[in-house]
């Protein structure tokens, strides 16, 4: 690896200077560069996650160049020339450089470890197990399938950021995830819905359970994930930075129609918050629960998503019904 | 090429002394049918092995073809979900269990353990071959769960979904996992035994070739964590079909329980798929460079940490599962540091080739493929590991993206290599070069066009396992549609190379790399024993430029 660096000391290192500076410029241009692959950044998690990744791709950029770099360059500068029969010069290793190759990544890795700890916590990820949050589930039942989802619900999942850890949610919704659909229930206001709304700049908590089989809680906008279980609750907060419309993924497998599992998180502004609340409180007055839940979690958006699947999946209204009312009935043991 | 043999290795010559015949009866060489029944030999348990695995590969890529063409577009169009999901399952079941494993360990493993040690057979020879037989067993179970709508909760068999969905066929997938993880316990068993018990006495520790080396790191591997799979899915087998309740919520089961058994193998199944690979190449880059590997024991402790610390790496798998914060972040960090014996490794790689006299020849490309790609797949791995990343890209692309990168442009570009490496010693047959290079050429071209754009839809948020998705989508799913057809197609000059230069080839000479691994040292293919004497050891395995090999026949002395 070496004859060529001794005959030609100082071209030689001023090559290695020349392709560290490139390397670098490149590696820190791709790491800027980086927000077509994602995106729009919609909760304050958002911007942790993509620096963390700028870095990570800056990083990796570098050492693509370097590695494969070296690779192409060895397989040109050292090909065999034609008529030479003779075996290469036999260098079996080099200790310096074997431990140079060792102790950078091993550096590296410690480096990323701390900051990536770090980002962790910033997102809410390292929030004390078994911390309460104040609020409203006083009156909450039991879940069939868990002994005590108020004890568990923060133990999985993105909690409160470091600095709001002691503070309760500003708004707290109950999520069930069941093949397959989302289900959104709002205590306070006792409103069932199918979709998700919530205002923006407000600390949200999403207690997240399935009835049935995993599903995972993924909003791509807000670059957090969470696994939604039976028989094992879990939580997720965030600050929604941005109003609009997101898609709500389920991205953990849950049977044939897992694909069309997704529904929508709005995020309003207070005042259209609180308009929409409003509006869907009065209607929840006007009928039992159990109506409310078949009449919301049957609006278009849903319908118009399954239209085209219909006669593939052999989904059509009648099937929609009787999914949506089974829900309705497993919600009402779950959160009545 | 017409003789080379290298004057070091001693194969005492006379006549008296011989071995042959010693009680045994075989014939004097096997004919094709004797391939097709059960054998105890190596060499035809090893071709076994890789010819069983690559059928099962065909029909694990044709599954691949067809979910490509159901993705061709957002709506579900060409499978219902059902079938859809019962190809994504048994897809990738296949390619991990019936085609990277079995044929990097148990084929090539098989063929090459025994001759490159200097046995004349694996340790167990009856063992060994009871231990394949159970491939074509378990194969019969997955293909008959296809009469019963086929398993369709994906190769990690989440429950409850896998209690609740197709369970007749979910209980056959169980039995066949459960075969053919019995198969890799028996194998690896032997290949420890034979690796520690017959090599030549005298052939040192630090002159065992580094396949062998490999190979004895994932039988370990395997020795230690399939047992905890095994148990794992024989409680879902007992959930499914007797009433029981371990991962059932409504009667107090665990849910998470079976991840954590299914991840403390199947973490570990990803080395048992990249350490033999990882093998391969150690063969294949110092002979085609003509320069010894770079750091031999490096190599060799490498296999070893990363056997140490891909145990203790699984719960990665899990990091928006229900697991606590602390727990995430414990296994980003032990997840890292698996990033520094592989680093070592691919350096070593890059420093055998440096300063070397690269051979173009396939085998050398495949193995520069891997190296360039494996890199990416590697990067991809690192920014995984990352829990706070993970929350956004776990079961999206990115995933689906990067364990390709890893497993084919990783493993099977290595079964390639290690195919056109070593083709001429298991059949006594030259395959075609310029074939070769179209290959190559198609299956890397593919693979990048394939595996890549994954990553930016995992980014831009889709999920993975989907039969249907969002048309925001579209596009890049047609270029990774185009993409799986080009490696489709790659298989048509592989196909027509292995049989025309099997069947009509030109013959092999018996060292046609101008190797010194002990393998080469034999006939091609070589004799039903392997070696006529205990072949003597006089240097190590990588001691290219330090010991002269004799190219003309007019050289060879004695
Ligand atoms: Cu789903
Ligand atoms: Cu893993």
């Amino acid at each position: 690896m070496q004859q060529n660096h001794h005959e030609e000391t100082i071209p030689g290192s001023m090559w290695t200077l020349a392709v560290g500076v490139l390397v670098t410029v490149i590696s820190l241009w791709v790491g800027k560069n980086l927000s077509w692959t994602m995106p729009e950044q919609a909760s304050l998690q958002a911007p942790l996650v993509d620096n963390l990744f700028d870095i990570l791709i800056t990083i990796g950029t570098a050492l693509f160049l370097l590695t494969d770099g070296a690779i192409i360059y060895a397989l040109i500068k050292f090909r065999h020339r034609p008529g030479d029969e003779t075996d290469a010069a036999p260098i079996k290793g080099n200790l310096p450089l074997e431990i140079f190759w060792t102790a950078i990544p091993a550096i590296i890795v410690i480096f990323l470890g701390i900051y990536s700890t770090d980002v962790f916590r910033e997102m809410g990820g390292l929030e004390p197990p078994g911390h309460h949050m104040g609020g409203s589930h006083s009156e909450m039942a039991q879940v069939m399938t868990a002994p005590d989802p108020d004890n568990e619900s923060s133990k999985y999942g993105v909690g409160a950021a470091p600095d709001k850890q002691n503070v309760p949610a500003d708004l707290q919704v109950k999520v069930t995830g069941l093949q397959f659909a989302w289900l959104f229930n709002y205590p306070e206001a006792g409103i069932m819905s199918g979709e998700l709304h919530v205002p923006v700049g407000k600390e949200v908590k999403l207690e997240l359970v399935a009835t049935d089989v995993l599903h995972a809680f993924w909003v791509p906008q807000f670059r957090i994930k969470q696994d939604v279980m039976p028989g094992k609750p879990s939580q997720m907060r965030f600050v929604a930075t941005k109003t609009g419309v997101f898609p709500i993924v389920c991205a953990e497998l849950c049977g044939s129609y897992h694909g069309g599992m997704r529904s929508k998180i709005y995020v309003h502004t207070q005042e259209e918050y609180d308009a929409w609340l409003e509006e869907n409180a009065i209607a929840a007055k006007n009928q039992d629960a159990v109506e409310t839940v078949a009449v919301n979690t049957q609006d278009l958006s849903d319908e118009e998503f399954l239209a085209p699947y219909s006669s593939d999946l052999g989904i059509d209204r009648d099937t929609l019904s009787e999914i949506k009312s089974l829900a309705s009935a497993i919600t009402e043991t779950a959160y009545q | 090429m017409t003789q080379t043999k290298p004057s070091q290795i001693t194969v005492a010559g006379s006549v008296e002394n011989t071995h042959a015949n010693n009680g045994h009866s075989h014939p004097e060489k096997w004919e094709w049918y004797h391939y097709f029944w059960y054998n105890t030999d190596h060499k035809v348990i090893g071709i076994q092995y890789i010819v069983t695995a690559f059928m099962f590969y065909l029909i694990g890529g044709l599954m691949a073809m067809a979910i490509r063409i159901e993705l061709f577009t957002p709506d579900v169009d060409f499978l219902s979900p059902e079938v859809y999901n019962a190809f994504m399952t048994n897809h990738g079941t296949i390619m991990i269990f019936y085609w990277i494993v079995p044929s990097a360990i148990g084929g090539f493993g098989n063929f090459l353990v025994p001759l490159m040690v200097g046995a004349k057979d694996m340790a167990y020879p009856n063992l060994n071959a009871i231990a394949f037989w159970l491939n074509p067993l378990a194969g019969a179970f997955l293909i008959g769960s296809f009469f019963f709508g086929g398993s369709q909760t994906g190769w990690t068999a989440y429950p409850p979904l896998s209690i609740i969905t197709a369970n007749t066929a979910q209980s056959l997938w169980i039995l066949s996992i459960v075969c053919v993880g019995t198969s890799s316990i028996l194998g690896s068993l032997n290949f420890v035994i034979t690796t520690w018990k017959l090599k030549v006495p005298t052939m040192k520790w630090t002159q065992l070739p580094l396949f062998c080396w490999a190979i004895l790191a994932t039988s370990l591997l395997a020795l230690v964590s399939t047992p905890v799979l095994a148990a794992g899915l024989i409680l879902l087998l007992f959930d499914i079909n007797f009433g029981t309740g371990f991962f059932r919520p409504e009667m107090g089961g665990d849910v998470v329980v079976y991840q954590h058994l299914f991840w403390f193998y199947s973490h570990p199944a990803v080395y048992l798929m990249i350490l033999p690979i990882f093998g391969i190449m150690s063969e294949v880059v110092p002979v085609h460079s003509r320069k010894p590997i770079f750091g031999y024991m490096a190599i060799v402790y490498s296999s070893m940490a990363i056997c140490a610390v891909g145990l203790i790496v699984w719960v990665h798998h899990m990091f928006t599962s229900g697991t606590p914060g602390w727990m995430r972040m414990f296994f980003t960090i032990t997840t890292l540091l698996v990033a520094v014996p592989t680093g070592v490794k691919i350096f070593s790689w890059v420093g055998t080739m440096w300063g070397g006299k690269i051979r173009y020849t396939c085998a050398m490309l495949f193995a520069v493929g891997l190296l360039l790609m494996f890199v990416v797949g590697g990067i991809g791995g690192v920014t995984l590991g990352n829990a706070p990343f993970d929350l956004h890209v776990h079961d999206s692309y990115y995933v689906v993206g990067h364990f390709h990168y890893v497993l084919f442009g990783g493993s099977v570009f290595g079964i390639y290599a290690g195919i056109y490496h070593w083709f001429p010693k298991m059949t006594g047959k030259m395959l075609d070069e310029r074939l070769g290079r179209a290959h190559f050429l198609l299956t890397f071209i593919g693979t990048n066009l394939t595996f890549f754009p994954m990553h930016i839809l995992g980014l831009q948020g889709m999920p993975r396992r989907v039969a249907l998705y969002d048309p925001q989508f579209a596009e890049l799913n047609q270029l990774v549609t185009y993409g799986s057809m080009i490696l489709g197609l790659s298989l048509f000059p592989f196909l027509v190379n292995v049989i025309w230069s099997w069947v009509a080839g030109e013959d092999a000479p018996d060292n046609p790399w101008e190797a010194l691994t002990l393998e080469w040292q034999t006939t091609s293919p070589p004799a039903i024993e392997n070696f006529d004497e205990d072949p003597i050891v006089t240097h190590g395995p990588y001691d290219y430029g330090i010991v002269k090999l004799n190219r003309t026949p007019a050289e060879v002395s004695e």
